[in-house]
């Protein structure tokens, strides 16, 4: 048993859900009991979608129990068919229904449905949302693109017509609840376009079974959210010969490689391209104001798609200092892996937000690239924080216009990071005016003023004496609370540290400037 | 045991329920419907639960599902690190490999490592390990003398399969109702069962005091030491119209249970005192002087909504239990009109006293067929529609207001000084129709 409070992830039954509810004329019958129709808020509350999700449940009870747990099942799948008349039928067990065995998938199977039934084998107990939603893709694919293989001769020479068409892709992995993938798809959508490739379906997200059928028409995929469409990707590569694109669009440096990859599979040489376009976030970084960017401590952990994307950017981009990174999808855990061994750092693979709360309680980061429960933590602990990645809350589905790949995605990535953070000038303002006692470091700066005042509770951390052995004495105290406060925690770590390890068991005014001395960079 | 049954009886001579007045029932039939639901399970409790109870812990034994819903039904996280948790089965707890005994034990001993001051440890069953049949019953038993006294465990179902979403209150509360202490006391003493706001909480306290109604406790109250003695002097009076199985184990202890509508609006709330000021004789003109202020308020601060509400027409889907007062009330006090009043289950025991109080003309359906109940929402097109969080915003997309039931469950909406905020939750929905242009 693993003792959780919040999770990252929902069930895979969820994810199947995510993916049936991408899809248009799909419809998924779930085995579950009435409590797990909560799901549904998940996309009508969270991404205030305006349709209930294609999904009945069979709501079975205690009493049922008793009895036939499979004829429901057997009614509801009649029933459901004849009121919805999907194209294609989903069908799968949530986690209580596993244990029952009533095996709906093969049930709805035999019941002589006039169209094609996917039984989804969901692991409850082992897996979670994105693996569901991966697999619910890859075998709804697969049903429908398994008869096509056959027919399917050699299409080796598919690119060199390239003079006759354009060339195609598909792009695969947005969802319904992923992360801006509403957004996304159009930013890259335009990007391809822009270098001559056409895109021939995207998927699941508002994909029909039709356009799931022209999938081998397109020359390659591309896939852009590997938790969801990896396996697909790699199934079609096997399948039928579709090779795909694995780098993901998002950050300058990695739309540039994107579209170098995509430029290598189809042909076209895009340099000039690059050359002519790109964000302002480079030019943003360099400006004078940025300099207050530089070597800011970022922890980062998100699905490990946005979490290595997010490294690369804070890093090169950006000039953070990466202090921390993990992720939750342990599926993906070997590129976040390699990742953070780039940084010199051992990457932190869990789902336990107590862990996370507590390597970034360590770090003290200036900075938190989250999800929603990193958002929780770092507000608790007074830190900035920025939301990357799903599992993500209302507010993080916007109304206006905001990708995260591309080179508009890269923008709205430099806006809403530096955002949080203190600017250059404010920062230099508040140093200067410290002592003015309306400027004081309660006061929030403006620009974070809708956020309110900032959180008193690391004032109080650092109120206190970390540690029992050393004291401070009255004017080393007194100077400590003269440097501004959001390195000031900080400088009381640091100064402590450098008594301990000089083996001194106060601290004086100088102890304070020698340790300042020893720890500037 | 057929105590319920007799209990309620009129004609009964060991009749354990205080009728106030008692008109003949009005027979408005129920109709019943079977088919899909669309209702939380009773874990969703856990989210107001563990906020009124202060030293307790609410430990899951469920799945991811589980741990899932809690969170999503909470709409909002809790800051502050909640006192509750899932322990999630695994693999190798359903394949036996792990012995599901110890793992309880070990995560119960690593929450209480955190939580020294948790006094009350609900083992709390889910669908997963009522289907695997994990007996909680017996872990509780087990952790109780291995804790010997420090913590009380207790274990009760708030699974899917067993129960909606206020059901797991009742649950929950009968599970403390088991366990509370005896009072021999000869003195009336009275027990208001349901959760409600602290502040409701003082409001009630503070009239019953100048009632002269003493020896007043709350289930579930704020903290272990606070909780109620019951004996067969104590009187039960539902702050909340969901508690059958609690209100059937405090008859059981001998407590008697005062049949009244629930204070939600102001008529609701004076007959709901009024009952218990029956019960412990108090002269009417006292009543008066010390209800009429607070009942003024109250009327005073519906005049605000009346008018918006007044001829507007209402549908309840079966989700909290509270549809029928509320219904009631909407219709008494505000002038709505019912459309289709639909309820999880009908418990007449429980609300009896509301049934005579309803339109003649009421539709009231037991039960769900989704799909086809939206058809009926579809048809009849109320001006407001009350459901769960899943279905709003597909009705508000086609056009239909909505009020999310479980915000009924979060919001301070009994009592004279909430009758106005209770009122306004309605309205609201309707104001914003009637500002936005397009
Ligand atoms: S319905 Fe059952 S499985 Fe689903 S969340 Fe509730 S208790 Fe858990
Ligand atoms: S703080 Fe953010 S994540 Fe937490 S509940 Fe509010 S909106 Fe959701």
């Amino acid at each position: 048993m693993q003792l959780t409070v919040w999770t990252y992830e929902g069930p895979p039954h969820v994810g199947a859900m995510r993916v049936a509810t991408s899809l248009k004329d799909v419809h998924f019958l779930l085995h579950a009991p009435q409590g797990d129709t909560y799901a549904d808020l998940l996309f009508t509350m969270i991404e205030r979608q305006n349709k209930r999700p294609p999904v009945t449940y069979t709501t079975f009870q205690a009493r049922d129990l008793g009895s036939d747990t499979a004829k429901l099942v057997t009614d509801a799948i009649q029933k459901t068919y004849q009121r919805f008349k999907p194209d294609v039928m989903l069908v799968g067990d949530s986690c209580t229904a596993e244990l029952l065995q009533d095996q709906p998938g093969t049930l709805a199977e035999g019941a002589g449905l006039p169209v094609p039934v996917v039984p989804l084998e969901l692991s409850a107990y082992s897996r979670k949302e994105n693996w569901g939603a991966s697999e619910t893709f890859y075998h709804l694919v697969r049903a429908l693109l398994i008869h096509q293989k056959e027919q399917s001769g050699d299409k080796e020479e598919g690119i060199d017509k390239l003079e006759f068409k354009k060339p195609k892709a598909n792009l695969l992995g947005p969802s319904v609840l992923g992360f801006r993938c509403r957004d996304d798809v159009v930013e890259v959508t335009s990007l391809l376009r822009a270098i001559g490739v056409e895109v021939n379906v995207i998927a699941p997200l508002n994909a029909s079974p039709e356009d799931l059928l022209r999938i081998p028409e397109a020359d390659f995929n591309i896939c852009l959210y590997p938790e969801i469409a990896a396996t697909t990707c790699a199934w079609l590569e096997r399948t039928f010969k579709q090779p795909y694109v694995k780098t993901i669009p998002i950050g300058v440096g990695a739309t540039a490689d994107f579209l170098r990859e995509v430029g290598q599979l189809a042909g076209i040489d895009v340099e000039e391209y690059i050359q002519n376009n790109s964000s302002r976030l480079p030019w943003y970084s360099k400006s004078v104001d940025s300099t207050y960017l530089t070597g800011k401590r970022v922890f980062i952990f998100a699905d490990a798609t946005h979490a290595t994307a997010a490294a690369r950017i804070a890093k090169f981009e950006l000039g953070f200092d990466v202090v921390g990174i993990g992720s939750y999808s342990r599926e993906q855990a070997r590129d976040v892996r390699k990742v953070a061994k780039e940084l010199s750092l051992d990457a932190l693979i869990t789902d336990d937000h107590l862990e996370v709360e507590k390597a970034i309680s360590e770090l003290r980061p200036e900075l938190v690239l989250g999800t929603q429960m990193e958002r929780h933590i770092a507000k608790r602990l007074g830190v900035a924080c920025a939301v990357i990645s799903t599992p993500a809350h209302v507010q993080d589905y916007p109304a206006r216009y905001s990708p995260q790949m591309g080179f508009e995605g890269a923008n709205v990535i430099f806006d809403s990071w530096v955002h949080p953070l203190m600017m250059g000038l404010e920062e230099h303002l508040l140093g200067m005016f410290r002592e003015d006692f309306e400027f004081n470091d309660s006061a929030a700066p403006s620009h974070l003023a809708a956020e309110g005042t900032l959180s008193n509770q690391p004032e109080e951390d650092i109120a206190k004496n970390t540690n029992q052995e050393i004291v401070w004495d009255l004017e080393a105290e007194r100077e400590l609370r003269k440097i501004p406060f959001f390195v000031r925690g900080k400088a009381r770590r640091n100064t402590e540290k450098f008594a301990l390890d000089s083996g001194l068991d106060s601290i004086s005014l100088d102890t304070l400037y020698e340790a300042k001395a020893h720890f500037s960079r | 045991m057929n105590t319920a049954a007799t209990a309620f009886n009129p004609a009964c001579p060991d009749n354990t329920s205080i009728k106030v007045d008692s008109p003949t029932l009005t027979e408005i039939p129920v109709r019943q419907e079977r088919g899909e639901r669309a209702v939380f399970c009773g874990l969703t409790s856990i989210i107001w639960l563990h906020r009124k109870i202060q030293d307790a812990f609410f430990l899951v034994v469920g799945s991811r599902t589980c741990a899932h819903l809690i969170q999503s039904a909470a709409g909002v996280m809790i800051f502050a690190e909640p006192r509750f948790a899932t322990a999630v089965l695994e693999d190798k707890d359903l394949a036996g490999i792990a012995d599901c005994n110890d793992e309880i034990d070990r995560v119960v001993e690593r929450v209480l490592q955190r939580r020294p001051n948790i006094k009350t440890f609900f083992l709390v069953s889910s669908c997963p390990s009522e289907v695997i049949k994990l007996d909680l019953g017996n872990s509780a038993q087990r952790l109780n003398k291995i804790y010997q006294g420090r913590v009380r465990f207790a274990d009760y179902s708030g699974s899917g399969i067993e129960t909606t979403f206020t059901q797991g209150e009742d649950n929950c509360l009968k599970s403390l109702v088991e366990e509370l202490p005896n009072t021999e006391s000869k003195e009336k003493n009275l027990i208001i069962a349901g959760t409600i706001a602290d502040v409701v909480e003082d409001q009630f306290k503070r009239i019953f005091e100048q009632l002269g109604v003493e020896n007043v406790s709350f289930l579930p109250a704020r903290n272990e030491e606070q909780m109620p003695k019951v004996g067969d002097n104590t009187y039960v009076l539902l702050a909340q119209p969901y508690l059958g199985e609690t209100t059937r184990s405090l008859l059981k202890r001998g407590a008697k249970l005062i049949q009244a509508p629930f204070p939600f609006g102001a008529e609701g709330t004076l007959e709901w005192l009024r009952s218990v000021a029956k019960v412990w004789d108090i002269p009417e003109d006292k009543f008066e002087s010390v209800i009429s202020i607070p009942l003024a308020r109250a009327r005073r601060a519906l005049t605000h909504y009346q008018d918006k509400l007044a001829g507007k027409s209402i549908t309840f889907l079966p989700d909290s239990q509270l549809e029928i007062p509320l219904a009631r009330f909407l219709s008494r006090e505000c002038e709505m009109k019912l459309k289709e009043v639909g309820v999880p289950f009908f418990d007449r025991q429980i609300i009896e006293a509301e049934m005579n109080l309803l339109p003649a003309d009421v539709t009231l359906t037991e039960g769900q067929s989704l799909d086809d109940q939206l058809d009926r929402v579809r048809e009849d097109k109320p001006d407001l529609t009350v459901c769960g969080l899943g279905i709003a915003n597909p009705l508000e997309a086609e056009d239909l207001r909505t009020k999310w039931s479980i915000e009924l469950m979060f919001t301070p909406i009994q009592g004279f000084d909430q009758a106005g905020d209770l009122a306004e939750l309605f309205a609201r929905p309707l104001i914003r129709e009637s500002r936005l242009e397009c």
